[in-house]
C-alpha cells in the first residue's frame, strides 16, 4: 500500500506535465510516452486503490488532511468513498486511453499534452476533495486546460464551442461559489467553532448555524448549486454547450467531455448538494422539478438526438438522454435507484468514450461525420462493425452488456420509490428506451448496412492503436453486464448510507425547529 | 443434477459462439461443425433432462436453483434456472429444432461469403432461446427476450447489403421494443409491489393475496405486451412477414418454430399473473391476430411469406387459447406448431434453393417430380397445419377449439362465442391457403420452364431434417403425456398456507363436454377449405383470378395487408421523426438561440456601454479639461506682467466688494 496515494494520482499528471514542459517540442514521441507512462502510472495507482479499497464502511478512505491555508480554515483534506473510487479508476481508464487516442496529435503536441496532463490532474482532484475550497479549486484548474484543448485542437468551429463552453462553465462556477461562500460563513467546525470549509462538517446539519438555519436560503443556496451541477451534467435547457463543444472537440477531449467531466455535475450533486441540504433536495418542488428535468433530458435528449446528421452530434445528444436516466435514478431515494445511477455513471463513461473513439476512427479516415455519407460500411470493415455494434448495443441498453443493469436498476428504484409517486415520470422516461433503440438503429443501418459506399472502397480497417483504445472498453463492457457487482461492491455501503442520510434527515423547516 | 445438464445445455451454445464469432473463419469448414455438433450434443442433453424430469411424471415437478447475482442493501435479486415440465418440453422443441435448421444450414448457406458469422449467430440465438426458457425471474426472462430479439436482428440483417433486408432487421428490433418497453413497465410494477423478480416469490404474493385488484391485471396485461411483440400478435405483428429477408432456415428456427413461440411461453409460464379481465384481452389478442392474418396469407404469392402469416395466425390461436383457459391446448400446439412449421420452412427453403432463390409460387408449379423428399414432407406438414386427422396438428388445434368452445359453454357470454366461431372460420381458412401454397408450389404444370428444369433435389443434410420433423409432425400428437403432464398451474400451488384455489383454474375439465362438437366442426371446416383450394388450384374449376377481379377491393385490401404498415408509417414513424425534427429545430433556434441571444446582448450591451464609456463618460472627462483649457487660455490675457496692470485689477476688485457689501447691508 503506498502512502499518501491518492496525493500521487493527483498530482503525478502534474509531474508528467513538468517533464512534458520540460522537453524539447520536436521531440514529439517522447513527450507522447511521457504522457503515456504518467497515465499509465496513474492506472496503477488506480488498481492499487480499487484492491486496497475497504468495501464495509462508510467512512472515507486513503485520508490525507493538511492545513493549507490556516487563517481561512482550508485544508489540504482529501479523501475517497465509494461514490467517488468509481469515479477516481474511470477517470484514471479514460485519461490513459485518451492519451492514446492523442497519438496522432500533431500541432503543437507538447502544449497538447501538457494541458492534457494538468485537465487529468483537475479531474482526479475534484473526486477526491473533501474540503470545498480544494474541490473548487479544482473543478476550475479543469476549466483552463479544456478551453484551450477545445479552442486550440478543435474543428472549424472551436473558437466559439470553446468560449461557449468556458462562459457557461463559469456561470455554474460563480452560483458555486456563492453557495460555497454562505457556507462557509454559516457551517460551524466543531472543533474551533470557526468557519470551515470541511466538507463532511457542511454534510452535518448540527453544524448548521446562521441564515443557513432559514429554510428559504436554504433552497437558495441549493438552487444556486443545483444550477452550477446542472451546467456540466447537463440538464435541459443548459445543455446546448455540449453538442457544440463535442462537435469540436478533437476525439480524446470529447472522450474526457462526455466520459468524466459530464459526471462531474451529478457526482457534485450527490456529494454537495443532496448531503449537505438534504431537506431542500427533498423539498417537493423542487424534487419534481428535478424529476421532470431528468425525465425532459431523457425524452427530449432521444429525440434531438434521433434529429442529428452529425454522428457526433448524435452522440452527444444520446449522452444528455443517458444522464436523464442518472438523474432519474437519483431522484427516487432508493438503494436500487442509488447504485444503478452511480453504476450509470460509470457505464456512461465507458460506453460514451467508446462512442467517440468510434467516431474518430472513421472521421480520421472519411474527414466528415454526416450519418448519411457512409453507408455499408459492414462489409470493408467488418472489425470496426463489430466493435461499434457492441457500443450501438451497449448504448440501447442490450442485457448483457453495461449500460442495461444500470438504467434498470435506475428506473425500477425511481419507479419504487417509497420516498415519492415518481412512478408516472419513469413510465414517461422509459419511452427512451424505445426512442434510443430508434436512432441507434436507424444509425447502425445508415453508416454500416447497405452497398457499400464507392467512396470508401478502399476504407482502412480499425488499426492497433484504435484497437487499443477500443478492446479495454469493449471488454468492460461486456463484463460490466454480465457481472456489474465489480463496480457495485465498491459502492454499495456508501451510496445505501447516502440515501438513509438524505431520507433521514428531517425535512421540516430548519428554522422553526 | 438436472440443473446441472440444463446449466451445460445454456452455455454450450455460448461458448461455440465465442469460439466462431472470433476463430470461425480460421477453423477447417469455417467452423461450420462446431455449433452444429455443439446443438447436437446440446438435443442430447436436452433429452436425457427431459427423461429425467418425465421420469417423475408429476404435473407438479419442478426443481429450482438461484445464487444471488446482486445485493443492494435490503435488496437482493437472484438469478436462477426452473426447471419443470414446461422447461423440459421447451428445452427439447428448441434444441431439436435448432440442430436440424443448423444442419440444414450447412447446405443451405454453402457458399456464403460469411458463412462461419451465420453459424456464430445461430449459436448466440441458441444460448438466449435456451436460456429464455429455463430462467426463474422477470428480470431474467427478459434479458434472454432482448437477447433473442438481437440474434434475430442480426440474423433477419444477415444479407445486410440489402436494402429490404436492413430495413426488416431494424423494424422488427423496434417493433419488438414497443412491446418490450410495455413489458419493462410491467415488471418495474411487479417489483414495486413484491420487492422481487422470482416467479414463484410474485405467484407466491399473488396466492396470499398481497397482489391483487386492478394492479394485477394491469401487471398482467403489461407483461402480456411483450408477448404481443415477440409472438407478432395484432396489432405488433406487421415486422413478421418482413423477418423474411433472413435466410430461410433463419425463419423455420426463429420465426416460426421457437423465438416467436416465446410469448406465447411467457404467458403460459406466469399464468397465474392473469387476471379474468387481462385473460379475456389475451384471448381477443389472440382470435384478432389468428383471423387477420389468415385472411392475407390467402392472397399471398412469395411462398415464405404465406408461411410467415400463417405463423402470425397460429401463434393468435396459441395465445387465444391460453386467454380463454386452454393452457395446455395453447403449450400443446406450440410444440406442433414448431415441429410442421419448422419443416414447412425448411421445405420452403428446399424449394428456394433448388430453384436458385425464387420465391414467387408463380414461378414454380409441378415440383413434386423434381424434389419427391421435399413435397412428400411439405405434403405431410401442410396435412397437420390444415387439421387433417390422424396428424399432430389435427390433436392440438382440436384442444384449441375444444377449449374455446368450452369456455364459451361455460361463460355463455357472446364474447366467446365469437371467439369459437372466429377460430373456426379460421381453422377452414388455414386448410385453405395450406392447401393453394401446396398446389401452386408442387402441381400443375411448371410455370417457369427454365428454373423448372434446373431445379433438383437437396443434398442429404438437407432433406435428413425434414425427414426427421416430418417424423415428429406425423407422431408429436400422440400420447396423453403431455395433457397429463403440463397441467395449468394453480394459485394453489404457490401459496404457503391454506391453499387458495384460484378463480380461473376449473375450466379446462369443462372443455371435454365440448369435445365431440369441436371436433366434429373442426374436421368439417378443414376439409371444406382443402376442398375449396382444390375447386381453384388443383382441378382448376374456377378461376383465382376471376374472384380477385369480382371482389376487387377486399383483394386490394387483403393484398396490402389491411394497411396496417402504412397507417403504421403515416401515424408512428413519421410522428416520431417529425416530433424529433421539430425537437431538434427548437433545441437549435430556440433553446441555443436564447442562449446565442443572450451572448449577443452581453456582446451589445458591452459595445453599448463602450460607446457610451468613449463618448459620454469619458467625453465628459474631456470636455472639462477643454473648459479648463479654455478658461486657461483665456485667463491667461490677464497675466500681462505689468505691475500697474495688476494694481488696477486689484482697485477694481476692491471697489466691486465695496460696492457688493454696501449692497447687502
Amino acid at each position: 500500500m503506498i502512502p499518501n496515494i491518492l496525493s500521487f494520482i493527483v498530482f503525478l499528471p502534474v509531474v508528467g506535465m513538468f517533464i512534458v514542459l520540460l522537453l524539447p517540442r520536436e521531440k514529439k514521441t517522447a513527450i507522447k510516452v511521457v504522457s503515456a507512462v504518467f497515465t499509465g502510472l496513474q492506472i496503477v495507482l488506480a488498481w492499487q486503490i480499487y484492491v486496497n479499497f475497504d468495501t464495509n464502511t462508510t467512512s472515507m478512505q486513503f485520508v490525507e488532511q493538511v492545513k493549507w491555508i490556516e487563517s481561512f480554515n482550508i485544508w489540504y483534506f482529501v479523501g475517497i468513498d465509494g461514490l467517488s473510487v468509481s469515479m477516481v479508476l474511470l477517470t484514471a481508464l479514460l485519461s490513459f486511453i485518451a492519451i492514446i487516442a492523442s497519438w496522432n496529435i500533431d500541432k503543437a503536441v507538447k502544449a497538447y499534452f501538457a494541458l492534457f496532463l494538468l485537465l487529468d490532474a483537475g479531474m482526479m482532484g475534484v473526486f477526491v476533495a473533501l474540503d470545498f475550497f480544494l474541490f473548487y479549486i479544482f473543478w476550475e484548474v479543469m476549466l483552463l486546460p479544456m478551453y484551450f484543448l477545445i479552442g486550440i485542437w478543435g474543428g472549424p468551429r472551436r473558437e466559439y464551442a470553446a468560449i461557449k463552453f468556458f462562459l457557461y462553465t463559469l456561470l455554474g462556477s460563480v452560483l458555486m461559489l456563492l453557495a460555497l461562500l454562505v457556507l462557509y460563513f454559516n457551517v460551524k467546525d466543531p472543533v474551533t467553532g470557526g468557519h470551515t470549509f470541511n466538507m463532511l462538517h457542511m454534510m452535518d446539519q448540527a453544524n448548521h448555524t446562521g441564515i443557513l438555519n432559514q429554510f428559504n436560503i436554504r433552497l437558495l443556496v441549493y438552487a444556486a448549486l443545483f444550477i452550477g451541477f446542472a451546467i456540466k451534467v447537463p440538464i435541459f435547457p443548459f445543455h446546448t454547450w455540449l453538442p457544440d463543444a463535442h462537435v469540436e472537440a478533437p476525439t480524446p477531449i470529447s472522450v474526457i467531455l462526455a466520459g468524466v467531466l459530464l459526471k462531474m455535475g451529478t457526482y457534485g450533486m450527490l456529494r454537495i448538494s443532496f448531503p449537505i441540504l438534504p431537506d431542500a433536495m427533498k423539498w417537493e418542488p423542487f424534487l419534481y422539478g428535478f424529476v421532470t428535468l431528468a425525465v425532459i433530458n431523457i425524452v427530449y435528449g432521444s429525440l434531438c438526438a434521433m434529429a442529428q446528421s452529425d454522428l457526433k452530434k448524435l452522440v452527444a445528444y444520446s449522452s444528455i438522454g443517458h444522464m436523464g436516466v442518472v438523474l432519474l435514478g437519483m431522484a427516487g431515494l432508493t438503494s436500487l435507484g442509488m447504485n444503478g445511477a452511480v453504476l450509470q455513471m460509470f457505464n456512461h463513461g465507458i460506453v460514451s468514450g467508446m462512442l467517440f473513439l468510434l467516431v474518430g476512427v472513421i472521421y480520421d479516415r472519411a474527414h466528415h461525420r454526416e450519418i448519411d455519407g457512409f453507408g455499408g460500411l459492414a462489409s470493408q470493415m467488418p472489425i470496426y462493425t463489430g466493435i461499434a455494434s457492441l457500443a450501438f448495443f451497449a448504448n440501447l441498453g442490450l442485457p448483457g452488456l453495461n449500460n442495461f443493469i444500470s438504467e434498470a436498476f435506475s428506473f425500477l428504484g425511481a419507479f419504487g420509490s417509497e420516498a415519492f409517486n415518481l412512478k408516472v415520470f419513469t413510465i414517461i422516461g422509459t419511452l427512451g428506451i424505445i426512442l434510443t433503440a430508434g436512432y441507434m438503429l436507424w444509425t447502425l443501418q445508415r453508416v454500416f448496412f447497405g452497398p457499400l459506399n464507392p467512396k470508401y472502397v478502399n476504407m482502412p480497417e480499425v488499426n492497433t492503436r484504435e484497437l487499443i483504445t477500443l478492446v479495454p472498453l469493449g471488454v468492460l463492457v461486456i463484463v460490466l453486464g454480465v457481472y456489474p457487482n465489480l463496480v457495485l461492491n465498491l459502492l454499495e455501503v456508501s451510496l445505501n448510507n447516502l440515501v438513509q442520510t438524505v431520507l433521514n434527515a428531517p425535512s421540516v423547516l430548519l428554522g422553526m425547529q | 443434477m438436472i440443473v446441472d445438464y440444463v446449466v451445460w445445455i445454456i452455455l454450450l451454445p455460448l461458448i461455440s459462439f465465442t469460439i466462431q464469432i472470433f476463430f470461425g473463419k480460421r477453423l477447417p469448414r469455417q467452423g461450420d461443425w462446431l455449433p452444429t455438433s455443439v446443438m447436437f450434443v446440446d438435443l442430447l442433453l436436452a433429452l436425457i433432462v427431459a427423461g429425467k424430469v418425465f421420469s417423475a411424471y408429476d404435473p407438479d415437478f419442478r426443481i429450482a436453483r438461484s445464487f444471488e447475482w446482486v445485493v443492494l442493501g435490503t435488496t437482493t435479486i437472484k438469478f436462477g434456472l426452473l426447471i419443470d415440465n414446461l422447461t423440459a418440453v421447451m428445452l427439447f422443441i428448441v434444441t431439436l429444432v435448432s440442430s436440424l435448421v443448423h444442419l440444414f444450414s450447412i447446405g443451405y448457406m454453402h457458399g456464403d461469403p460469411r458463412y462461419s458469422r451465420y453459424f456464430a449467430y445461430l449459436s448466440l440465438f441458441s444460448f438466449s432461446m435456451l436460456g429464455l426458457v429455463s430462467v426463474d425471474n422477470f428480470l431474467g426472462i427478459y434479458m434472454f427476450w432482448e437477447l433473442v430479439g438481437v440474434s434475430s436482428f442480426l440474423l433477419i440483417g444477415f444479407w445486410f447489403e440489402k436494402h429490404s433486408a436492413s430495413n426488416a432487421a431494424k423494424k422488427a428490433f423496434l417493433v419488438n421494443r414497443v412491446g418490450d418497453v410495455g413489458m419493462f413497465i410491467g415488471i418495474l410494477l411487479i417489483f414495486a409491489i413484491t420487492h422481487t423478480f422470482n416467479f414463484d416469490e410474485v405467484f407466491g404474493k399473488i396466492a396470499s393475496g398481497e397482489f391483487a385488484g386492478a394492479l394485477l391485471t394491469a401487471a398482467g396485461i403489461l407483461i402480456f405486451c411483450g408477448a404481443v411483440g415477440k409472438s407478432a400478435q395484432f396489432p405488433l405483428h406487421v415486422w413478421l412477414p418482413d423477418a423474411m429477408e433472413g435466410p430461410t432456415p433463419v425463419s423455420a428456427l426463429i420465426h416460426a418454430a421457437t423465438m416467436v413461440a416465446a410469448g406465447v411461453y411467457l404467458v403460459g409460464r406466469t399464468f397465474v399473473l392473469y387476471t379474468e379481465t387481462a385473460l379475456l384481452i389475451i384471448a381477443g389478442i389472440g382470435t384478432i391476430t389468428a383471423f387477420i392474418a389468415a385472411t392475407i396469407a390467402v392472397v399471398q404469392m412469395d411462398i415464405k411469406k404465406v408461411l410467415a402469416y400463417s405463423t402470425i395466425s397460429q401463434l393468435g390461436y396459441m395465445i387465444a387459447a391460453l386467454g380463454v383457459g386452454g393452457y395446455n391446448a395453447g403449450l400443446f400446439h406450440l410444440m406442433t406448431h414448431a415441429f410442421f412449421k419448422a419443416l414447412l420452412f425448411l421445405g420452403a427453403g428446399s424449394v428456394i434453393h433448388a430453384m436458385h432463390h425464387e420465391q414467387d409460387m408463380r414461378q414454380m408449379g409441378g415440383l413434386r417430380h423434381k424434389l419427391p423428399i421435399t413435397f412428400v414432407t411439405f405434403l405431410i406438414a401442410t396435412m397437420a397445419i390444415s387439421g387433417v386427422p390422424g396428424l399432430s396438428g389435427f390433436f392440438s388445434k382440436d384442444a384449441i377449439l375444444a377449449a374455446a368452445l368450452g369456455k364459451a359453454m361455460e361463460t355463455g357470454t357472446l364474447y366467446h362465442y365469437l371467439i369459437f366461431a372466429t377460430l373456426i372460420f379460421t381453422a377452414g381458412l388455414t386448410a385453405f391457403y395450406m392447401f393453394r401454397a401446396l398446389f401452386l408450389t408442387f402441381y400443375g404444370t411448371p410455370r417457369n420452364q427454365e428454373k423448372y428444369d434446373h431445379a433438383h433435389e437437396s443434398p442429404s443434410t438437407m432433406t435428413i431434417p425434414l425427414i426427421a420433423l416430418a417424423l415428429f409432425t406425423v407422431i408429436g400428437g400422440y400420447g396423453s403425456w403431455f395433457e397429463e403432464l403440463i397441467r395449468k398451474p394453480s394459485l394453489a400451488m404457490f401459496s404457503t398456507g391454506a391453499a387458495q384455489e384460484a378463480a380461473h383454474a376449473a375450466a379446462e375439465g369443462a372443455a371435454h363436454g365440448a369435445h365431440t362438437i369441436a371436433m366434429v366442426l373442426s374436421i368439417l371446416f378443414a376439409f371444406a377449405g382443402i376442398f375449396i383450394a382444390a375447386l381453384y388450384y388443383y382441378w382448376n374449376k374456377y378461376s383465382a383470378e376471376a374472384v380477385s377481379e369480382k371482389f376487387a377491393a377486399l383483394y386490394r385490401f387483403l393484398w396490402n395487408k389491411w394497411y396496417f404498415d402504412e397507417l403504421y408509417q403515416a401515424t408512428a414513424v413519421r410522428g416520431t421523426l417529425l416530433l424529433s425534427r421539430a425537437m431538434g429545430w427548437f433545441d437549435l433556434k430556440v433553446i441555443d438561440g436564447i442562449v446565442n441571444g443572450t451572448a449577443r446582448m452581453t456582446t451589445l450591451l458591452s459595445f453599448g456601454s463602450g460607446t457610451t464609456d468613449n463618448r459620454v463618460v469619458d467625453g465628459l472627462v474631456n470636455w472639462v479639461a477643454r473648459i479648463v483649457g479654455w478658461f486657461g487660455a483665456t485667463l491667461r490675457e490677464i497675466q500681462t506682467g505689468k505691475v500697474q496692470a495688476y494694481i488696477l485689477m486689484a482697485l477694481g476688485a476692491f471697489i466691486l466688494l465695496y460696492v457688493i457689501q454696501l449692497a447687502m447691508v
